[in-house]
């Protein structure tokens, strides 16, 4: 266990190191958000005036929730990239040979992840309240929301691991980036879902990511729908990826 | 054949044949804007219930990103290997060879042109498969396509210039969020008098992807708008114009220094 520790807060450091000195690493992940969040809020606040747009906190607040989420999932993702990275450069070889406990490998990745989707989610909140977002949800609803995004930023993280862990080149990319991508906006990103028409509504309905952003929207609204189930998803997300990501490992490990 | 079209010629082969050897930069221009046109007319649909869209299909409404996206897609992942050339010193070699620095510019811009030539068919034919009817017709269609080439060149014309200005892939990478960010500040998604934010009705107002999106949008949902199709074109040329100045200068520079 505290090999596991020491492994993890090693990588942990050395990554959030890389991404906070490199511009080019650390921008990206911070600037999408914001530029989604201001395309959508600037952009389609016309959307709430459509006939059955029921959100009570107005356009900003319903795209905020959308934007925060979507923030944790991706930076997730762009860890994905940075071990890929590590992959071809052969830090993770040499990391992988000197680690006591390689599990700390993938530990300190996802603590790394964390710190700095909450600098992510820090700003983007900052933007929003700038925005005059309308807050309806308490202390506790607010914590909730947050919580929520933390444990889809480690699910992100460890789908991300899973996929650089067996392919191990930075030309996967697309592999981590594409599926949430569109697990994410194949949900009720614009309206809600009782907007949704047709083949969308469909998807939307069956898409687990649809419970966790209409639970983040109860949440924020101070009216909470779903949250034990959404809860109970991004849980089930979070194991399930821990799996894939520890048997990624375990497969590096074996090709050496 | 004169022996300058014989050099565009084969070099203009030699990047589509490249590209082409790649699936992924085959695979993602072709399908990402598709998924992004999916997502967005399936999620955005009820906006035709707003009153003063142009459409009842957003779908139809839509249409014209793909044609933008895509453009930029392809000269993005193709000016990536140009800097790859740069890298690994293919460059310096033609230059002892003796084409002329104008031909490589032009053989280069052509094999990116083809390859965005060929995505928007590709559009067109999803477009055309899953309902959408072009109110300018047959001729529209054409019109559109000469549209996309200039574009195509604009966007593929800035790319040389930064491959060949930086010689480094990771910068002309760097361009895709840059150029992916006028996307989304423009009137992709929704028409520019509907937008109901002051400031960035302005933003989308000064940003000259809104009148490439505009331009092929009037192709498809209006017919011959003049007006939104000849600020289509002239942006397109003036984005041309400027990058392939700047991609010569570049190339004159790197070539001086050769």
């Amino acid at each position: 266990m505290n090999d596991t520790l020491t492994v993890a807060r090693a990588v942990a450091w050395r990554s959030l190191n890389n991404v906070f000195k490199n511009p080019a690493i650390f921008l990206p992940s911070l600037l999408f958000p914001l530029f989604f969040f201001t395309a959508f809020v600037g952009g389609l606040s016309a959307v709430a005036n459509i006939p059955g747009f029921d959100f009570p906190n107005g356009y900003t607040a319903f795209q905020f929730v959308f934007v925060l989420l979507q923030s944790a999932a991706f930076t997730g993702v762009f860890t994905g990239f940075g071990m890929a990275r590590d992959f071809e450069n052969g830090f993770m070889r040499r990391l992988m040979l000197a680690a006591p406990s390689r599990s700390g490998i993938v530990v300190g990745y996802a603590i790394s992840t964390l710190i700095r989707w909450l600098a992510v989610a820090s700003l983007v909140t900052v933007v929003a309240l700038i925005a005059h977002m309308d807050v309806g949800g308490d202390g506790v609803d607010l914590f909730g929301l947050y919580v929520l995004g933390l444990l889809l930023n480690i699910a992100g993280t460890l789908w991300a691991t899973g996929v650089a862990m067996r392919l191990r080149t930075q030309q996967a990319a697309p592999v981590m980036q594409m599926p949430v991508f569109l697990i994410l906006f194949f949900a009720p990103v614009y309206v809600p879902l009782g907007l949704l028409k047709g083949w969308i509504h469909g998807v939307a309905s069956v898409n687990p990511i649809t419970a966790l952003l209409e639970a983040g929207r109860g949440l924020i609204s101070g009216r909470p729908e779903l949250t034990l189930a959404a809860f109970a998803i991004v849980a089930g997300l979070v194991l399930g990826f821990a799996a894939w990501a520890i048997r990624g490992l375990r497969r590096a490990e074996a090709a050496g | 054949m004169s022996v300058a079209a014989i050099q565009i010629g084969t070099l203009a082969r030699r990047a589509v044949v490249r590209t082409a050897r790649q699936p992924a930069n085959v695979f993602f221009p072709l399908v990402f804007p598709m998924l992004l046109l999916a997502v967005n007319s399936g999620g955005l649909k009820a906006e035709t219930r707003l009153p003063g869209f142009p459409t009842d299909s957003f779908l139809a409404f839509a249409l014209a990103v793909p044609f933008v996206q895509g453009a930029l897609l392809a000269t993005i992942n193709a000016n990536v290997e140009f800097a790859r050339d740069i890298q690994t010193g293919f460059l310096n070699r033609l230059a002892l060879t003796p084409v002329r620095g104008i031909t490589l510019l032009v053989g280069q811009l052509g094999g990116l042109v083809t390859i965005a030539l060929v995505q928007a068919v590709f559009y067109l034919a999803v477009g055309l498969a899953f309902g959408v009817r072009l109110e300018s017709g047959i001729g529209g269609a054409a019109l559109l396509l000469a549209l996309e080439l200039v574009i195509a060149l604009g966007f593929a014309a800035m790319g040389s210039w930064a491959a060949l200005r930086t010689g480094s892939t990771e910068a002309v990478q760097s361009l895709f969020p840059v150029f992916f960010v006028f996307l989304f500040i423009s009137s992709m998604n929704i028409p520019r008098n509907l937008i109901e934010t002051d400031r960035f009705r302005w933003v989308a107002t000064a940003n000259p992807v809104s009148y490439l999106i505009e331009s092929v949008r009037a192709l498809v949902i209006e017919g011959w708008n003049w007006e939104a199709i000849g600020l289509g074109f002239a942006v397109a040329g003036g984005l041309s114009l400027i990058g392939f100045t700047l991609a010569a200068h570049a190339l004159m520079r790197r070539l001086e220094r050769t």
